[in-house]
C-alpha cells in the first residue's frame, strides 16, 4: 500500500515508530494528484509549497518527539472555510480573487493538532448544489465512474478522500452536503450537531443549518477529526458550552442491546433496488451485532424538503447580499451608476443555481409572503424537530440510507432542480432538526458504485453515531475496494 | 376648519460603550476612514456577530428610566438593504421581539403633566458613512460608525403640536445623558430623530395620512421641520388636496421639506429573525442589577431641589436640564450652605459667561469650591454684593481663588467706623451746597453722598455702614 491509501491512525502509527515522516507522506499524496487529479479535479488550489512547509515543519516535531492528533497529516480544505492569506473562493466567481485576513476556527483548530493541508477542495458554487456542477471551477468527477458526479455539495473534499488525493477531509453540510458526497464516493461522511463544531470562518449558506464535518477514509479516524474539530467558541454565538467526550473511546465498543429505529417514511418506493438491497443486507448485520431493530414513524418527513427549500434560500439571500462589488471580490467593470453596479456585479458573479435560491429566499421572506412561506416553514420546522425528540425516546439511533440512489451521471440532473433536490431526501431533515447524522459504506451497485447508510442520533450524541458505525464497518466485512483510476 | 397636530417620534441614540456591538472594534468619533473595522463590522464572509452585553444593560438602563416592561426574553432580526454603507447588506436590529415595550415619560404642557407613551425601545447596529468625491464621480466607503450600537426610542403618536415634540425630545436627550450611556450630540449624529406627523380636524377620531420626515440634526430645526410641515398639509387640505404618505427630507437652508420617497417606493426590508444570534433572556434579577445601577433622573432631581433647596421650578429645571450643571450647583450648596444665593449666581453669572463662549460647565474655570468661598465672603461681610460681580468676572478670566483676587487688588471691603467718618467728615466739607439742602429737607441727596463715599473709597466700604454713619453725621 502506498503511503497516500493509508488511514490517519494507520499513519500515526508508522510516523511514530519512524516508519515515515511526514515529508514522505505528503510527498506521497502529490504524486497520486500528478496522477489523477487532471480526471477527478477534487481541487480548486493546491496548496503545495505551504504543505511542504508544514510537514517539515512536522517532521522536526516528530523529531522533538511533539506529536500531536493530526502531526503530519495531508487534510484538504473544502473551499468555503477561510484559510489566511489563502484564496478562498466558495466555488464562486464572485469570489474568486477573494483572500481573508483570518483562519476559520477549524482551520485554526486542525493546523494547532498538526494537520498539513494540501489544498482547497471544489464544491458547488456557495454549497448549493448536490453533485459539485455549479462550481464556477468545473465539476468535480466521481472516482469509481468518472462519469458520474460525485455528490455535494462538498464533491471535492469527497473525491480527494476517496482517490487518495490526502488523507482526510473537511465538508460542510446544510442538507446532507457531508453525508450525500461520502455515501456517493463510499467514504465516511459525518455531520456533527448543529452548535458542535464552530462556524466560525465557514462562508454562510444557510446560518442556521450549516455545520462543518470531516470526510475520512473510515471510522476511527472519523473519530480522530472529531476530537480536533469539536468545541465551543466564544467567535460563534449559536456554538454550544457543552463536554466533548474523547470520541476515540467509542470506536470498537459493541450495540448490544441497542434499539436501531427504522422510520417507515424513509423505506418508500423510489428507492433504487440496489440500494434498498444494501441496507437490507446492512441492517442484517447490525442485527447480529446485537442491535434490535425498532419501527419508528417520522410523521411530518414528507414536508422536509418544503421547509428546506424555504428556510435555506431564504437565509441564503440574507447571507449573501454582502457580495455587492463595494468592498471584496468580483465588481463589474462596466457599472454605469451604484444601482447598475449592483445589478450587473451581481449577475455576472453568480451562477444559475445561485441567483434561483436567491430569487426563492427573497421572494419567501417578501412581505405579503411571509406568513405563508417562512413562518409556516419554521413552524413545521418545529414539527420536524420535535419528530426525532419523540422517536429517539423509543431508540438509541435511526437508521436510513443516506441517499435513495447511487451516483447519478454528470449533467443528468442539472436541467431539473427538483430531480436534483431529491437526492438530498434523507440528509435535510437532520439539518433542521440539529441532530448529528453520519454516512458510511455499506456496499456497492453491480456497477461498482458506492452505498452509503446513514445514522442519525440525539443532539450532541455523536459518540453514538461513531459506535454504531464503528461497529458496523468491523462486522460487515466489505469487501475492500479501491477506484481503479 | 380647525386642525389637530399629531406627532410621533423615531428617536436613534448612539450608546456609549468602549467596542462596538457584534465586535471589539473601538467606538471613537473621528480616526482615519476604516481604522476602527475588523472582519466582523465589514462584512466579510464566514465571519459571525457576538452580542456586546453592555449594549443590552445601557439600553435596559434607558427602558427603565422611561418605564418601560422589558421582555422576559427578546432577539434580533435583519432588516435587509443594499447600500455601500451597509457591509452586509442587512442590518441587524430587532423587529418582532424589542428589548422592551408600553414605557412613557411626563412632559409639562400648559402647566400639567402630560403623559408620552414610548411604544417600543430596540437595539441595532449603526451603518457606516460615504463620502463623495468633489472632484471625480467616486465615493469613498468609511466603516468606522458600522456596528457602533443604537438603541431606537419609538414613540406612541401622542404630540399634539412641534413645541411638544421638541419638548420630548429633550426630555429623552436629558435622560440619555443623566444615565451616561450617550453623549447625545445632535450634530455629529450620536442622537438623531425621525418625525411622524399628520393633521386632522379638531374632534376627528382617525389619523390623517402621515409624513415621515429625516434630516433634522437639531432640537431647533426639529421644532422648524415640523411647523413647516402643519403648515404645508394644512394649506394642502384647506386647498382640497390629500396628503400622500411619504417620507420628507427637511432642508435647513431651504426651511422647507422636500419628498425623498413615496409609501410605494418604500422599501421591503424582509425582516426575519437573524439565525446568528441567539435570543436574549433577561431575568428579574439581571433587571434589579440594572435598576440598582439607575442614578437618579432629571424629574426626580428637580422636585428634590424645589423642596430641598426651596428654589422655584423655573431655576430647578435650568439646573437640572445638564447634569454636571446640577451636580456643579449641589456642590457649591454643599459648601457654603445658601441654596438660594448659589442658585442666583449659577444661573446668572456663570451661566451667562459660559454661553458667552459656548462653553460647558465641566470646563468652567470657577471650580465649585471658588465659587462657594465667594458667596460666603459676601455672607460674612468681608466684600460687596457689587464687589462680588466684579471678583465673579475675574475668576472666570483667570481661574482664581476669590481671595487670591481680593488680596491681589485690595478690595477686602472698609468696615472700620472710624476710616468711614474720617471719609464722610471730608466729603461733607467739600460739598457745602448739598449738605444745606439735604439739612433743608431735600432727602433725596442722601443717595448722592452715598455715591460720593463709595466714589472714594473705590466701592470698598461696607454699604451698611456707611448707611448708618451717614444718616447720623448729615443729621448734624
Ligand atoms: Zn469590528
Amino acid at each position: 500500500m502506498e503511503l497516500n491509501q493509508l488511514t490517519i491512525h494507520e499513519l500515526q502509527e508508522k510516523i511514530k515508530n519512524g516508519q515515515t515522516s511526514a515529508t514522505q507522506v505528503i510527498e506521497s499524496v502529490f504524486n497520486r494528484i500528478d496522477v489523477v487529479e487532471e480526471r477527478v479535479h477534487s481541487y480548486i488550489r493546491l496548496m503545495k509549497d505551504e504543505a511542504l512547509a508544514a510537514a517539515k515543519k512536522a517532521d522536526e516535531d516528530i523529531k522533538k518527539g511533539d506529536i500531536k492528533p493530526l502531526t503530519g497529516i495531508p487534510v484538504a480544505l473544502k473551499d468555503i472555510v477561510c484559510t489566511k492569506s489563502i484564496t478562498t473562493t466558495c466555488g464562486s466567481h464572485i469570489l474568486h480573487n477573494f483572500v481573508p485576513p483570518y483562519d476559520a476556527t477549524v482551520v485554526e483548530k486542525l493546523r494547532d493538532a498538526g494537520a498539513v493541508f494540501v489544498g482547497k477542495a471544489n464544491m458547488d458554487e456557495f454549497a448549493m448544489g448536490s453533485s459539485t456542477e455549479t462550481s464556477c471551477f468545473g465539476v468535480t468527477r466521481n472516482p469509481w465512474d468518472l462519469t458520474r458526479i460525485p455528490g455535494g455539495s462538498s464533491g471535492g473534499s469527497a473525491t480527494a478522500v476517496a482517490a487518495d488525493e490526502c488523507i482526510a477531509s473537511i465538508g460542510s453540510d446544510t442538507g446532507g452536503s457531508i453525508r450525500q458526497p461520502a455515501a456517493l464516493c463510499g467514504v465516511v461522511g459525518l455531520k456533527p450537531t448543529y452548535g458542535r463544531v464552530s462556524r466560525f470562518g465557514l462562508i454562510a449558506f444557510a446560518s442556521s443549518l450549516d455545520q462543518i464535518g470531516p470526510f475520512t477514509k473510515d471510522v476511527e479516524d472519523c473519530a480522530i477529526m472529531m476530537n480536533v474539530l469539536a468545541g465551543y467558541d466564544p467567535r460563534e454565538s449559536t456554538s454550544v458550552q457543552t463536554e466533548v467526550p474523547d470520541y476515540r473511546q467509542f470506536v470498537g465498543k459493541g450495540i448490544a442491546g441497542w434499539k436501531i429505529g427504522i422510520p417507515k417514511e424513509y423505506f418508500i418506493e423510489g428507492i433504487d433496488p440496489e440500494v434498498a438491497a444494501a441496507i437490507k443486507k446492512a441492517i442484517a448485520v447490525i442485527e447480529k451485532c446485537g442491535g434490535q431493530c425498532v419501527d419508528i414513524s417520522l410523521p411530518h418527513t414528507e414536508y422536509c424538503l418544503a421547509v428546506y427549500y424555504i428556510i435555506a434560500p431564504a437565509e441564503a439571500s440574507s447571507n449573501l447580499a454582502r457580495y455587492d462589488g463595494v468592498k471584496y471580490g468580483y465588481r463589474t467593470s462596466e457599472a454605469r451608476d451604484l444601482l447598475d453596479m449592483y445589478k450587473k456585479t451581481r449577475t455576472q458573479g453568480f451562477g444559475t443555481e445561485v441567483k434561483r435560491r436567491i430569487m426563492i429566499g427573497t421572494y419567501a421572506l417578501s412581505s405579503g409572503y411571509y406568513d405563508a412561506y417562512y413562518k409556516k416553514a419554521s413552524q413545521v420546522r418545529a414539527l420536524i424537530k420535535h419528530d426525532f425528540a419523540e422517536a429517539l425516546k423509543k431508540c438509541d439511533v435511526i437508521l436510513t440510507p443516506t441517499t435513495p440512489t447511487p451516483a447519478f451521471k454528470i449533467g443528468e440532473k442539472t436541467d431539473n432542480p427538483l430531480q436534483m433536490y431529491l437526492s438530498d431526501l434523507f440528509t435535510i431533515s437532520s439539518n433542521l432538526a440539529g441532530i448529528p447524522g453520519i454516512s458510511v459504506p455499506c456496499g456497492f451497485t453491480a456497477a461498482g458504485l458506492p452505498v452509503g447508510m446513514q445514522f442519525l442520533a440525539g443532539h450532541f450524541e455523536e459518540g453514538k453515531l461513531i459506535q454504531i458505525a464503528s461497529a458496523y464497518e468491523k462486522n460487515a466485512n466489505i469487501e475492500k475496494r479501491r477506484p481503479q483510476l | 376648519m380647525e386642525f389637530e397636530t399629531v406627532i410621533g417620534l423615531e428617536v436613534h441614540a448612539q450608546l456609549l460603550t468602549n467596542t462596538k456591538i457584534f465586535c471589539n472594534c473601538s467606538t471613537k468619533f473621528g480616526g482615519a476612514p476604516n481604522s476602527h473595522a475588523c472582519p466582523v463590522c465589514l462584512g466579510m464572509p464566514g465571519v459571525l456577530p457576538v452580542l456586546n452585553k453592555k449594549v443590552v444593560e445601557f439600553a435596559m438602563k434607558m427602558s427603565l428610566a422611561t418605564n418601560c416592561i422589558i421582555n422576559k426574553s427578546c432577539s434580533f432580526a435583519r432588516k435587509n438593504y443594499f447600500y455601500p454603507d451597509l457591509p452586509k447588506g442587512y442590518q441587524i436590529s430587532q423587529y418582532a421581539y424589542p428589548l422592551s415595550e408600553h414605557g412613557y415619560v411626563f412632559l409639562e404642557v400648559d402647566g400639567a403633566q402630560k403623559k408620552i407613551g414610548i411604544t417600543r425601545i430596540h437595539m441595532e447596529e449603526d451603518a457606516g458613512k460615504l463620502m463623495h468625491d468633489e472632484h471625480n464621480p467616486v465615493s469613498y466607503v468609511d466603516l468606522n460608525r458600522a456596528g457602533v450600537p443604537l438603541i431606537e426610542i419609538v414613540s406612541e403618536p401622542d404630540m399634539r403640536s412641534p413645541e411638544e415634540a421638541a419638548d420630548y425630545l429633550k426630555r429623552l436627550h436629558e435622560i440619555l445623558v443623566y444615565l451616561e450611556i450617550c453623549d447625545g450630540n445632535m450634530e455629529e449624529g450620536s442622537f438623531r430623530c425621525d418625525a411622524n406627523v399628520s393633521i386632522r380636524p379638531v374632534g376627528q377620531k382617525e389619523f390623517g395620512t402621515r409624513s415621515e420626515l429625516k434630516n433634522m440634526n437639531s432640537f431647533r430645526n426639529v421644532q422648524r421641520a415640523l411647523e413647516y410641515e402643519v403648515k404645508r398639509q394644512q394649506y394642502i387640505v384647506e386647498n382640497g388636496g390629500n396628503i400622500v404618505q411619504e417620507t420628507r427630507l427637511w432642508d435647513d437652508a431651504q426651511g422647507v421639506t422636500n419628498s425623498m420617497r413615496s409609501k410605494e417606493e418604500a422599501h421591503d426590508y424582509r425582516y426575519f429573525p437573524d439565525p446568528d444570534l441567539v435570543p436574549i433572556i433577561v431575568d428579574d434579577a439581571w433587571i434589579e442589577a440594572i435598576r440598582k445601577e439607575l442614578p437618579e433622573l432629571p424629574l426626580a432631581k428637580r422636585e428634590r431641589f424645589v423642596k430641598d433647596y426651596q428654589i422655584p421650578a423655573y431655576d430647578a429645571g435650568v439646573l437640572t436640564a445638564d447634569k454636571a450643571l446640577s451636580n456643579y450647583y449641589e456642590e457649591v450648596v454643599r459648601l457654603c450652605r445658601s441654596p438660594k444665593a448659589a442658585s442666583n449666581w449659577v444661573m446668572g453669572d456663570v451661566l451667562r459667561f459660559l454661553n458667552e463662549e459656548k462653553r460647558d460647565i465641566r470646563n468652567c474655570p470657577i471650580t465649585a469650591a471658588s465659587l462657594a468661598e465667594m458667596i460666603s465672603l459676601i455672607e460674612d461681610g468681608t466684600i460687596s454684593g457689587k464687589m462680588a460681580k466684579d471678583i465673579v468676572e475675574k475668576m472666570y478670566k483667570t481661574g482664581s481663588a476669590p481671595k487670591a483676587i481680593i488680596a491681589e487688588k485690595g478690595m477686602v471691603q472698609i468696615t472700620d467706623e472710624g476710616e468711614l467718618l474720617k471719609t464722610i467728615s471730608a466729603i461733607m466739607a467739600a460739598n457745602p451746597n448739598q449738605l444745606g439742602d439735604y439739612r433743608g429737607g431735600k432727602d433725596k441727596l442722601f443717595g448722592f453722598f452715598v455715591g460720593q463715599v463709595m466714589k472714594a473709597t473705590q466701592g470698598k466700604a461696607n454699604p451698611q455702614i456707611v448707611n448708618e454713619l451717614l444718616k447720623k453725621m448729615l443729621a448734624g
